[in-house]
């Protein structure tokens, strides 16, 4: 971000200010943060990261509103979050607001455990879905090599001497990108039948998946891991009917692993962001659970009839307010050394379109939350959105590199030392150095 | 039975004499497991034995349009009349809230039972309920309706994959389902995401791309999944009255996905460019009464007009016309052939599949000018399509199929489809218009693999009784199985776990 100073601080007033909010909130901590060892700032803790993807590019304009710029209810006329009345957002500071569908967020931010990153973007510049999002989750510089992705690479680079599980953890039955790769990952769906597997079946499938099928048999330990490690647990699920049913038996079958209710589809909305979302908390809170997660959630593809203050988006930003909230509650004392990373893989054009939408764009915000976080901030060194300054005349032009965030959260909370976060974790991102300051 | 391939390719294996008599029996049964794993969904007791003479010669067998239609439709609707119903059903239930409203208001008082004859009366609008049974009902509830369809069809599909005896024309069908994927997450689309891919899919599956490809784009449920049906040009009657327009959302996937490919070469120019010549794709419905519900409609009020280039070709309007010849263009295009002829291989075979492969596939697109027939056959004839190992973890939908076929299992279709969506690939509810991941790993997830393993225990006790899993073993996975496999089924301690290894087995987990 350093290299956009200069031209931030010769812009309009709203620039110079929130440039001022973000050396005013970092300033002082900086310097001490370089002095110590990053090793020793991790050491002392017990640190949990989790990823979570939004898939379909989410408009950060209408979840971090930049009410003030003149230019913003010019370019999203009824898509515009206001400061009072009916599209009121919730403050953030004196030029953005929350998206007022996001209320636990905000208490968040408020109590400084949530910060939020503006006018971001992957070193992606094109408008696939597919393509960017593989460029966000591999962490390289561009489109091409799809075999790991960064969290994993993260992981391998972590010594496992100390940690409690070394291995990473994927919410769902597809391994999302990001946490792909050589490093160990359990992944976990709910049961598909309430019944117990049988020892025997199982010690005689890993024979003979050693004998012929290596990756097979990876797959399958990992997955009996998993199966435990949520009975032995103890992790009482929360209030559901089908929770208490078992006991855990034979594979350690345990209440968390309750059998997926058949149920249509889409019953309650966002039923299963929420579910998700306890779930994951579980494992990463468990004395012996592993450590970093990810998870994905889909639909942010917002192309027609968006509704960022009554309408599709806002439910589903409530959607993921309340995963937030389920998540930071499941949590519990591990909140504290908790890290969550909310990134998509761009944001939307700054105009509306032609369906009361938006589509497919560039910079965007990522969020960062969590006790272990110093939040209460929004980081943007802000392009503004007049005209001339809009990225190909119709996007919010990036002025940070997302990975400078992934890589300031992956050094200063997990540890992991510069070098593996240049040379492995982000291979190709000399020029996006690592945000100091971050973490409390 | 079609003719042995084109005149211009290699008729590998389609002699099955002189085959059997080089290779033995051994070698044609290899070829005919093959012939249920990698180009079918998975053998029944006895398959490999009947078809071991000749296995290409049965895959072959499939190619024919009424073995991609599907066999188990009866009483299934034509997707405009579940979109009509629906949205009659909507109309009745937005009316009724109105006069229940009104009447409340009026009647401020009085006691609230006097609204509800109200509502029970309340007309229902021109065309209400087109052959649907709710017509009769108090008020049918939309969701409802679009809801027993997608049961229905989803039923209906899972059914015929297990019967069919032309399993190679199903896997083709879902291919081309995937990769002109739509999901039935989004609204309307719920109601007619099966009779989509009745409608659209399978009856150019062995005719030509560029049909399909045109079937595709004009069908209302790939029309509402992409937004087409409310995009409007700028400059159109419409779009200058109410201040809206284009919606780029369906232009852009025809490029990526549909046709050229990511790296296909197209610009973002080309992708507005497209989106102007395609307004005015929409969707007839009750309140246009010049449309027919449900069915395309080309709104010309809607359509941008001027003349626009896409690809390097430059289109003069001929209102709907114009977008039929870029796509006939489009596919026609060597990007477009290269792209399917990747995917094509990437699906049937491997990652990892041999250039000469991908190469065979493009050139037969080419030359026969997207003829889906002939690519067909040019798969299934291609030798290195027989001889890569099975690397590709059989899918969630394929391996529940597969199961069902296998041991017979009595298990309803809609279990099934539940027991696809566990391990995470629910019909017709992709992610992305992108479709399900096809990597040969995409579905190694540990804990779906693990929940194979119960879904098989339950299978296994089922049918157990009956059964004698060596014997099954040999009939589903014939001399490809190992000797390892052989052996641990042998020595189970039960017939269910017998049958849980058979069905976890690499062999039977691979393809």
């Amino acid at each position: 971000m350093s290299r956009d100073t200069t031209m931030s601080l010769a812009c309009a007033e709203h620039q110079r200010l929130s440039r001022r909010q973000l050396l005013a909130g970092t300033g002082a901590s900086l310097a001490l943060w370089g002095l110590l060892p990053r090793s020793a700032i991790a050491g002392t803790r017990d640190p949990r990261l989790l990823a979570m993807v939004l898939r379909g590019g989410l408009d950060g304009l209408a979840m971090v509103a930049p009410v003030g710029d003149p230019d913003y209810p010019r370019l999203r006329k009824a898509l515009a979050l206001t400061t009072s009345g009916e599209g009121a957002g919730l403050p953030l500071d004196s030029f953005f607001v929350l998206n007022a569908s996001m209320p636990y967020l905000h208490g968040l931010y408020q109590k400084r455990e949530a910060l939020v990153v503006h006018a971001t973007a992957t070193p992606y510049r094109g408008r696939s879905h597919f393509d960017g999002q593989d460029v966000l989750e591999s962490g390289l510089g561009g489109v091409g090599r799809i075999d790991d992705g960064w969290l994993n690479r993260a992981i391998a680079g972590l010594a496992s001497a100390g940690r409690a599980n070394p291995k990473g953890l994927a919410m769902g039955a597809v391994v999302p990108l990001v946490m792909r790769g050589n490093a160990p990952v359990l992944s976990w769906i709910p049961n598909a039948y309430n019944i117990p597997l049988r020892d025997s079946t199982v010690a005689r499938l890993m024979d003979l998946y050693g004998q012929t099928d290596p990756k097979l048999a990876k797959a399958f330990a990992d997955g009996m891991a998993i199966n435990r490690l949520g009975a032995a647990g103890g992790m009482a699920a929360p209030a559901r009917p089908a929770a208490a049913a078992p006991a855990a038996q034979g594979d350690g079958m345990g209440a968390m692993m309750a059998p997926a209710q058949a149920q249509p589809a889409g019953a309650r909305p966002f039923r299963d962001f929420i579910e998700t979302a306890e779930t994951a908390a579980k494992f990463l809170a468990a004395a012996d659970g592993p450590r970093i997660g990810a998870l994905s959630y889909n639909g942010w593809d917002t192309h027609a009839n968006e509704g960022s203050i009554k309408g599709q988006l806002a439910n589903r930003l409530a959607g993921l307010d309340a995963a937030i909230k389920a998540f930071a509650e499941g949590m519990g004392p591990a909140w504290k050394d908790t890290a969550v990373l909310i990134v998509t893989e761009f944001g939307r054009t700054a105009h509306v379109n032609g369906t009361d939408g938006t589509d497919h764009g560039t910079a965007t915000c990522a969020l960062l939350l969590g006790g272990a976080v110093k939040g209460g901030r929004v980081l943007a060194d802000w392009p503004g959105l007049a005209d001339p300054k809009l990225h190909e005349g119709r996007d919010l032009k990036p002025t940070g590199d997302l990975r400078a965030l992934l890589k300031g959260v992956l050094r200063d909370h997990l540890g992991i030392p510069a070098g593996a976060l240049a040379q492995t974790v982000f291979p190709d991102s000399r020029g996006a150095a690592p945000v100091d300051g971050l973490l409390a | 039975m079609v003719g042995d391939g084109l005149e211009s390719f290699p008729r590998l294996g389609s002699h099955p004499t002189l085959r059997s008599e080089e290779f033995g029996t051994m070698a044609m049964s290899r070829d005919a497991a093959t012939a249920f794993r990698r180009f079918g969904l998975g053998a029944k007791p006895g398959d490999l034995k009947r078809i071991s003479g000749d296995p290409r010669g049965y895959v072959r067998g499939a190619l024919t349009g009424s073995a991609a239609t599907l066999s188990t439709s009866q009483g299934l609707e034509p997707s405009h009349v579940v979109f009509a119903a629906a949205q009659a059903a909507q109309q009745e239930k937005q009316l009724g809230k109105a006069l229940a409203k009104d009447a409340a208001q009026k009647a401020a008082a009085p006691a609230m039972a006097e609204t509800d004859p109200m509502v029970a009366a309340a007309a229902p609008p021109k065309g209400s309920a087109a052959g649907a049974p709710a017509a009769a009902a108090p008020i049918a509830r939309p969701n409802q309706i679009r809801r027993d369809a997608l049961l229905e069809e989803q039923a209906a599909r899972v059914a015929h994959a297990i019967a069919t005896d032309t399993p190679f024309a199903e896997r083709w069908v879902m291919f081309w389902s995937n990769h002109f994927c739509v999901s039935h997450q989004k609204g309307p689309v719920r109601g007619i995401a099966g009779a989509y891919e009745r409608e659209a899919i399978r009856p150019h599956a062995f005719g030509r791309f560029a049909d399909m490809l045109r079937a595709v784009e004009q069908h209302p449920a790939m029309l509402i999944y992409l937004d087409n049906q409310i995009s409007l040009g700028p400059n159109s009657q419409a779009g200058r009255n109410r201040g809206r327009g284009l919606n780029e959302n369906l232009a852009r996937e025809i490029l990526e996905l549909h046709t050229l490919g990511v790296d296909g070469g197209y610009t973002q120019e080309d992708v507005t460019n497209l989106a102007r010549i395609i307004t005015g794709w929409s969707v007839g419905n009750l309140n246009q009464p010049q449309t027919e519900a449900g069915k395309f409609f080309f709104a010309q009020n809607r359509h941008e007009p001027g003349a626009w280039t896409v690809a390097g070709k430059r289109y003069e309007d001929e209102g709907r016309r114009t977008g039929q010849k870029v796509l006939d263009d489009l596919a026609w295009h060597p990007a477009t052939a290269r792209h399917v002829a990747r995917k094509l291989a990437q699906h049937f075979v491997s990652d990892r599949a041999p250039a000469s492969l991908i190469a065979t596939l493009e050139q037969t697109f080419r030359k026969s000018d997207g003829d889906l027939l002939a690519l067909a056959k040019a798969l299934i004839n291609a030798p290195e399509a027989w001889s890569v190992e099975p690397k590709k973890i059989v899918p969630p939908y394929d391996f529940v199929v597969a199961l069902a076929r296998g041991f017979d299992l009595k298990t309803k279709p809609g279990e099934l489809v539940r027991l696809a969506g566990v391990l995470g690939q629910p019909l017709w509810q992709v992610p992305a218009p992108k479709g399900w991941p096809d990597t040969d790993d995409a579905w190694m997830g540990p804990s779906a693999i693990r929940e194979r393993l119960r879904i098989a225990e339950k299978s296994a006790r089922e049918v157990a009784p009956g059964v004698d899993p060596r014997v099954l073993a040999e009939e589903l996975l014939g001399p490809t199985m190992s000797n390892d496999t052989r052996q641990a089924v042998a020595r189970a301690e039960t017939r269910e776990q017998g049958l849980e290894l058979i069905a976890m087995a690499p062999e039977f987990l691979r393809r």
